[in-house]
């Protein structure tokens, strides 16, 4: 029998024939901390560490959940972190650079390459062919002092995607269509394998805003094998040399196999308060926002930013509607300016915000009031993730966000564009 | 190991509990001052849970428990408050080896005969949970042997200060 990406990887980094199920030891190429997990993984790390981190040009810490610090507790965070990362010598980014995961996928991840971070969306990387995945901190002081983990080897579930999607709809509605058949906890400790000749034919910007959101179904890793464009977009970054084919066997094992036609989907929304609770956009016309965020590690990219940027060009963003922008890293905010993008967004009506996470998990820069109502690119809708639980999120794609913010009520891309 | 058998009262939770009702992001600023971050364990879920929860209290929930960020403070403050185990129909990844991380059990078994408020008794070494209130027991899963590891340590940290090494 074959291998799936999940047992190669990890056969591979383990040094023995491992198989789903297997419980492995494996050696880690990258481990990562951010500004909120990162204080009590270091405090747990020099509970245990004696000689330090195992590996510094393997270990970062990434600056962008609360930046520029909204109060002096997290400034005092962001001190002791960025100490630990001057006595180390490990890598530290500091507020401003981008989001742990698009900083990640610009300057670390390799196919083949383990990667933990504590942040639930290390998942991002698969789309590089990384078996990267996100745990808590405990995991992660291990990982740091000893330089390895365990894993129970996944499961797998094939996802093959062929089809050519509709103009307005976009990956962020396939994945959106994915969460909503599996639902929230329809993959728990699976591994997510996307393939088929869609997903060839997609941008790793797009394969990126997919693996995101494979932890939105429970998944350990959400993987795409390695291509031309895994290849190209390595050189880019000046990684060429770290290429390196890797493909799942033609008889591997899955114990699902679910086939999506991206023709048959249409623009999608996340209602409140679940990630799964999906419905078309066109039936919630009238839905009224009060807030537009695109931005995030899901859809805060360069093509994302476009997106938005040709719809709102020359049009203003509804007068009841916050529109709100933040790039997923500097290079990303580099070049949307260069393209005029940022020109368009934010002559559009709309507010720039410094690259990181912003508004997405409720502590600043977009905290909603009480019984309203928001528009968000990012990948989740919980119950109070905006900073208020009487506040309602709904997610969706930066075609759909953008057109929304024109018309103020949720908005089918497909009627503006 | 934590105690064997454990003892304590039903707080009852539903489905897909994600980590932002058991501790909400806007309270980040309070991530290194946990005596002050522990006052708002499951806030979002029940504002009375952090007055009423008593040391050896039980969560009771539906599936999917713990969806969400990977902040361990989730079940580090869930454990500080007293809990001494955590009962679901299933729980999500992360907060899973997380709570084992922490030496909080997690038992994967039916909880739909079981109320808010009932009196529960729970045996670690048989695998069996009573519900001393409605007379009724039920078993749940096994906890795979590297888990359980961890667990008799009281949690990860103090697994590896002890071997230096995981011992798989
Ligand atoms: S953008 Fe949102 S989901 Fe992504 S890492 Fe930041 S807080 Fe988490």
């Amino acid at each position: 029998m074959g291998k799936t990406l999940s047992e190669k990887i990890l056969s591979e980094k383990s040094g023995i024939d491992a198989r789903a199920q297997d419980v492995v030891i494996a050696p880690v190429d990258l481990a990562f901390v951010q500004d909120t997990t990162g204080p009590l993984t270091i405090r747990q790390f020099q509970e245990i560490s004696h000689s330090g981190l195992s590996n510094p040009q393997r270990t970062a810490i990434f600056l962008d959940h609360a930046i520029p610090s909204p109060n002096r507790q997290l400034s005092n965070d962001h001190q002791f972190l960025r100490r630990f990362a001057k006595e180390t010598g490990c890598f530290i980014f500091e507020g401003g650079n981008g989001i742990c995961h698009q900083l990640v996928a610009e300057l670390f991840a390799n196919p083949g390459d383990i990667i933990l971070g504590a942040d639930s969306h290390t998942v991002t990387a698969g789309a590089l062919g990384a078996f990267a995945t996100g745990m808590g901190s405990s995991d992660i002081a291990v990982a740091l002092a000893l330089g390895k983990t365990w894993f129970r080897v996944p499961e797998s579930f094939k996802v093959t995607v062929s089809g050519k999607f509709q103009k307005g709809v976009c990956t962020k509605d396939l994945i959106l269509h994915l969460v909503g058949t599996l639902g929230a906890d329809g993959a728990t400790y699976k591994a997510l394998e996307f393939g088929g000749e869609t997903v060839a034919d997609m941008t790793v910007s797009q394969r990126l805003t997919i693996a995101n959101m494979a932890v939105e179904v429970g998944a350990k890793v959400g993987l795409f094998a390695s291509d031309n464009v895994t290849k190209k977009y390595l050189a880019a970054q000046g990684r060429g040399n770290k290429y390196k084919a890797l493909s799942p066997d033609i008889d591997a094992d899955y114990e699902q196999v679910i086939a999506i036609n991206a023709a048959e989907l249409e623009p999608l929304v996340a209602m409140p308060h679940a990630v799964d609770n999906v419905a078309p956009a066109r039936t919630l016309a009238g839905v009224r926002i009060d807030q537009v965020f695109i931005g995030t590690c899901t859809n805060g990219r360069l093509e994302d930013l476009a997106t938005a940027a040709a719809i709102l060009k020359n049009k203003r963003s509804h007068p009841d509607v916050r529109l709100i922008i933040a790039p997923a890293s500097r290079r990303v905010l580099t070049a949307a300016i260069r393209a005029g993008h940022i020109q368009s967004l934010i002559s559009a009506g709309g507010t720039l915000l410094p690259p990181g996470c912003a508004a997405c998990l409720g502590l600043h820069q977009g905290v909603l009031g009480d019984n309203e109502v928001c528009l968000s690119t990012a990948n989740r809708n919980f119950k109070g993730r905006m900073g208020n639980p009487e506040a309602s999120i709904y997610l969706a794609s930066p075609a759909t966000a953008a057109a929304s913010a024109i018309t103020g009520e949720i908005t089918d891309p497909r009627k503006v564009i | 190991m934590p105690d064997v058998i454990l003892k304590g009262k039903a707080f009852k939770f539903g489905d897909n509990v994600s980590t932002d009702l058991i501790i909400p992001g806007r309270y980040a600023h309070l991530r290194s001052n946990l005596p002050q971050l522990a006052k708002h364990v499951m806030e979002d879920a029940d504002p009375t849970f952090v007055e009423k929860v008593k040391p050896g209290d039980f969560i009771i929930a539906g599936k999917n428990f713990g969806l969400g960020s990977s902040r361990e403070h989730a079940p580090l403050l869930i454990k500080m408050a007293g809990v001494s185990a955590i009962l679901a129909k299933s729980v999500a990844r992360i907060f899973f080896r997380n709570a084992v991380n922490q030496g909080l059990p997690v038992l994967i078994c039916d909880t739909d005969q079981i109320d808010a408020g009932d009196e529960m008794e729970v045996n670690l070494a048989n695998g069996v949970v009573a519900d001393l209130t409605k007379g009724i027991q039920l078993s749940f899963s096994k906890i795979p042997q590297v888990m359980l590891d961890i667990l008799s340590e009281g949690g990860l940290i103090p697994y590896i200060s002890k071997y230096g090494d995981f011992k798989l």
